[in-house]
């Protein structure tokens, strides 16, 4: 679908009549003019895929798929000259996972776009569940440019160094990604999205965008289903026909007038069967729109539960603060006012020396002090990933309802396509039957 | 009217009609005769009463040569309004025949009857019964087999309406089958008047002799079957095959349609649940949904067409080559018998030659008799009995050739009509479904105006020409 790779001019946009290839392009150009940085000042394209094999890293034999990222600067006072060759470097898989698993925990207030799917779902025909088959490596190709062409077009994360490196930097990317240390961080994270906790007072927001992002996946998933099982049904219909064509040949041989004209239908039926496989092919392409966004609700979800966490831990700062403040205030006025195993032994046992109490006040009033110390870090940590990630979450939203429509729009391209062809077919066909 | 042959429209038509008349008539008297003897003429249902003046005979000639023209048509058939029937013993469907005509044997313009399925199976015997080597358009099925519903649902009546009223449309086609008395009367007998006029025939007995002899005949085989009925038989053959498996084709793809619309369904309603948690995207969403439900419900017209046109007449095409090979059967037996009793013949001519030695003279004495009268008497006799037989061969000879041409003539139009119908029902086939096509397209292509005019009216800000 990504056939223009060597070029990225920016197409006019306002043009009616669209292929889904155009409307790829469309969303592209979004991305550069919605205030992205790294994508105006350079140009980037996922050209090619080849097998390669090696040893991994408990010494087997593996083969595996590499990318070929491709880079340019765009210069614009070179226009029009012979734009220089560009640089590029190779990429496997794992290498995108490894980019994006840093992407997500260092920049946890960004919906970070999603990799295409590691391995083929929701398939509509048994044959492209295998991951070396040529039309899935395609379609991962296409999937992998676009995850770059959305981080680059990302007003925040297009700045990353790792990122930057990881276009431009063929040797030793990996060490400099673990350098960083999110690898520590990578777990906790991944315990602290898994882990059920109760918040008492989560933005509004953010909770009904959580709910959002459930239900977008439950129906994104169940169009997802359908569409595969109409694909396998629309398939078998159109083949089908192939057999008309077989058995119109066959007649035609006995017939004498009738001959040419059930000769040439048959080869309109068999055009007809044929032409399925382009169809379906296509429709492939809007499967991955909506599969991306499929994903996408996964990295709201996590914002979603990074806001919660953040909003946790500052519930329980402050609750610990707050039972800390209680303990001193009882210490110093000598009233039990909560319920307290302390209380109750020093009751029964007899009350403590003031030198005891002495010390337990000084401690609690640094522990307090530390406490409102915590509790101010805690608010404004909230308080900034609040409003970085509501600006994300904001601009996601835009962006999916762009995206969306426009996928509902390529969809019905095809579905026009598909049937002025059959029109096309069955026309001539028609006029093979009259000759009969 | 009684032409003798039918034309064989297989070949060029550069017929001139006054030669051609002239021939017709000829041939009409050589008919006449065949008429006068009943044992080897088609049935009793012919009969000099049904001749019509050379006259029109000219006009059904016409009718043949020229593609059935709307005015030379003089006879209009309908079979509709079904009924159910409940008596205690049965539940049985009627079905309402209407004829309109201006020919002369009818008393009468208008007549309306009602008929069930075992009439029509009477009429076809009838009609086989008197015009053995004619092509008669088949019945639909007595009973339908494939696990369909039961007997009587409402697409099934229909079905076999339609084909019925096709049935009787082809015999008022057919320049001879038309004539028949049998065709007139279950057009406008009353009930009871049918039933009695079943009842007349031929008796038990002589058809059993009929029977017999076709039984014998097919097992005695044919020695020199003309070329060119093996070459129909060849073809027959072939378009068997053909027909059924086109009929198979097409409701394996009616049963591909009808899932692929199942899953289809699930579709639209889909789009609308996900427009519930939408905001921006609730209007498109939402028309998504209803295009897919607009393109449903012309998949399932589409589903219908298919089912109530074309597989009804690829259906009827193999009932057909049913009917040819049982008709070139006939034929072959017809061609048996007369070569069995050709055979006869020679075996009675060389016992003639021989001479009636020893046995016979010796019997000849002991009765009394002179050898040379008894040999004088026994000589008239075997001439008697091979002139005897020379008679009814020549008329066995008459009758397959009469057989032959008929079947010939009837295979031209046959043909024809197949030709006419096939290509017919595939060019409506194809009609219906570019309709189809153009109809989703229509929807699909609104939806697109309905986004973009969204579109323009409401990021014209946005927009960035560049």
């Amino acid at each position: 679908m990504m056939a223009d790779t060597g070029s990225e001019e920016i197409a006019v946009i306002g043009n009616t009549d669209l292929t889904p290839s155009e409307l790829e392009n469309n969303i592209k150009n979004t991305m550069v003019e919605k205030g992205a940085t790294l994508l105006k000042r350079m140009e980037i394209n996922v050209a090619e895929a080849e097998k390669r094999t090696g040893k991994n890293a408990v010494s087997m034999q593996e083969t595996y798929t590499v990318y070929l990222i491709e880079t340019r600067a765009v210069d614009p006072s070179s226009e029009g000259a012979n734009p220089a060759p560009p640089d590029s470097l190779w990429r496997r898989y794992s290498e995108f996972e490894l980019l994006r698993n840093y992407l997500l925990v260092t920049y946890s207030f960004v919906v970070v776009p999603p990799l295409p799917e590691k391995r083929a779902e929701f398939v509509w025909h048994k044959l492209s569940a295998d991951n070396m088959d040529p039309d899935f490596v395609e379609r991962r190709r296409v999937g992998l440019e676009n995850f770059l062409l959305r981080v680059a077009s990302h007003p925040v994360l297009s700045n990353d160094k790792i990122f930057y490196s990881f276009l431009t930097q063929e040797q030793g990317w990996k060490e400099v990604v673990f350098e960083t240390g999110f690898q520590a961080k990578s777990d906790s994270r991944l315990k602290a999205l898994n882990a059920t906790f109760r918040v008492k007072n989560p933005d509004k927001r953010f909770a009904e965008m959580k709910h959002y992002g459930d239900e977008l996946q439950s129906v994104i998933s169940q169009l997802l289903r359908v569409r595969a099982r109409v694909a396998d049904r629309l398939y078998g219909v159109y083949k089908v026909h192939g057999n008309y064509g077989r058995v119109f040949s066959e007649w035609s041989a006995i017939e004498r007038e009738m001959g040419d004209g059930l000769q040439s239908a048959g080869h309109h039926m068999d055009a007809y069967a044929a032409s399925v496989d382009d169809i379906l092919e296509e429709e492939e392409h809007y499967a991955d729109q909506l599969k991306e966004y499929l994903f996408y609700t996964e990295a709201l979800r996590a914002v979603c539960r990074k806001h919660e966490l953040c909003q946790f831990e500052l519930e329980m700062a402050a609750q610990d603060l707050t039972s800390k403040k209680q303990q001193r205030e009882e210490l110093a006025t000598g009233t039990v006012r909560t319920f307290s195993l302390k209380g109750m032994t020093s009751k029964l046992f007899g009350q403590e020396t003031p030198e005891q109490r002495e010390a337990k006040i000084k401690t609690l009033e640094s522990q307090i002090e530390e406490g409102e110390e915590m509790v101010k870090d805690k608010n404004a940590e909230s308080e900034e990933f609040v409003k970085n990630a509501w600006v994300d979450i904001e601009r996601f939203r835009e962006q999916k309802d762009r995206d969306l429509k426009e996928a509902l729009i390529s969809y019905a391209i095809m579905q026009i396509s598909m049937c002025k062809k059959g029109i096309q077919v069955w026309s001539n066909a028609k006029e093979c039957f009259s000759k009969m | 009217m009684m032409s003798g042959t039918v034309v064989d429209s297989g070949s060029p038509t550069a017929a001139v009609p006054d030669e051609l008349s002239g021939q017709i008539l000829d041939e009409d008297e050589d008919f006449e005769v065949f008429c006068k003897d009943s044992t080897f003429t088609d049935g009793g249902s012919l009969n000099a009463s049904m001749q019509t003046s050379p006259g029109s005979m000219v006009n059904q000639y016409k009718f043949e040569e020229e593609e059935e023209q709307p005015d030379t048509k003089d006879i209009f058939v309908t079979v509709d309004n079904p009924e159910s029937h409940v008596t205690a013993i049965e539940t049985f469907i009627t079905y309402r025949v209407l004829t309109k005509t201006t020919r002369s044997e009818f008393d009468s313009s208008e007549y309306e009857v009602r008929r069930r399925y075992q009439d029509f199976f009477w009429l076809k015997s009838k009609l086989e019964e008197a015009h053995p080597t004619l092509i008669v358009h088949p019945l639909p099925e007595k009973f339908v087999m494939k696990g369909m519903v039961e007997r009587f649902n409402n697409d099934f009546i229909e079905t076999r309406k339609r084909a019925l009223h096709k049935f009787l449309n082809r015999i008022a086609e057919h320049p001879i089958l038309s004539c028949s008395e049998d065709f007139k009367i279950f057009l406008t007998a009353q009930a009871w008047e049918l039933a009695s006029h079943k009842k007349q025939g031929p008796g038990l007995l002589s058809r059993m002799g009929d029977t017999v002899r076709a039984v014998a005949a097919s097992v005695r085989g044919v020695r020199n079957r003309p070329e060119e009925f093996n070459d129909i038989q060849d073809y027959v053959e072939s378009f068997s095959q053909k027909m059924t498996s086109l009929d198979k084709i097409t409701q394996r793809i009616i049963r591909e349609k009808k899932e692929y619309l199942e899953e289809l369904r699930e579709c639209g309603p889909t789009y609308t649940l996900w427009s519930g948690s939408e905001e921006e995207l609730v209007e498109p969403l939402k028309q998504m949904a209803g295009c897919l439900d607009r393109c449903c419900r012309e998949t399932e017209e589409q589903v219908q067409q298919l089912g109530n046109n074309l597989l009804p007449i690829l259906h009827e095409y193999v009932l057909c080559t049913e009917t040819l090979k049982a008709v070139l059967r006939r034929r072959d037996n017809i061609q048996a018998e007369f070569e069995a009793k050709n055979e006869a013949l020679a075996t009675k001519r060389t016992d003639t030659e021989a001479d009636p030695k020893v046995l016979s003279l010796a019997w000849e004495s002991l009765v009394g008799k002179d050898p040379e009268e008894a040999k004088q008497q026994k000589h008239q006799k075997l001439k008697g009995e091979i002139k005897e037989m020379k008679e009814e061969i020549d008329k066995l000879e008459d009758k397959l050739e009469f057989a032959n041409n008929t079947l010939k003539g009837d295979w031209g139009r046959w043909k024809k009509s197949m030709r006419a119908d096939l290509r017919a029902a595939f060019i409506n086939t194809a009609e219906k479904n570019v309709e189809h096509y153009e109809k989703c397209l229509a929807v699909w292509e609104s939806f697109l105006l309905s986004q973009r005019t969204e579109a323009n009216e409401g990021d014209d800000g946005d927009r960035d020409d560049s």
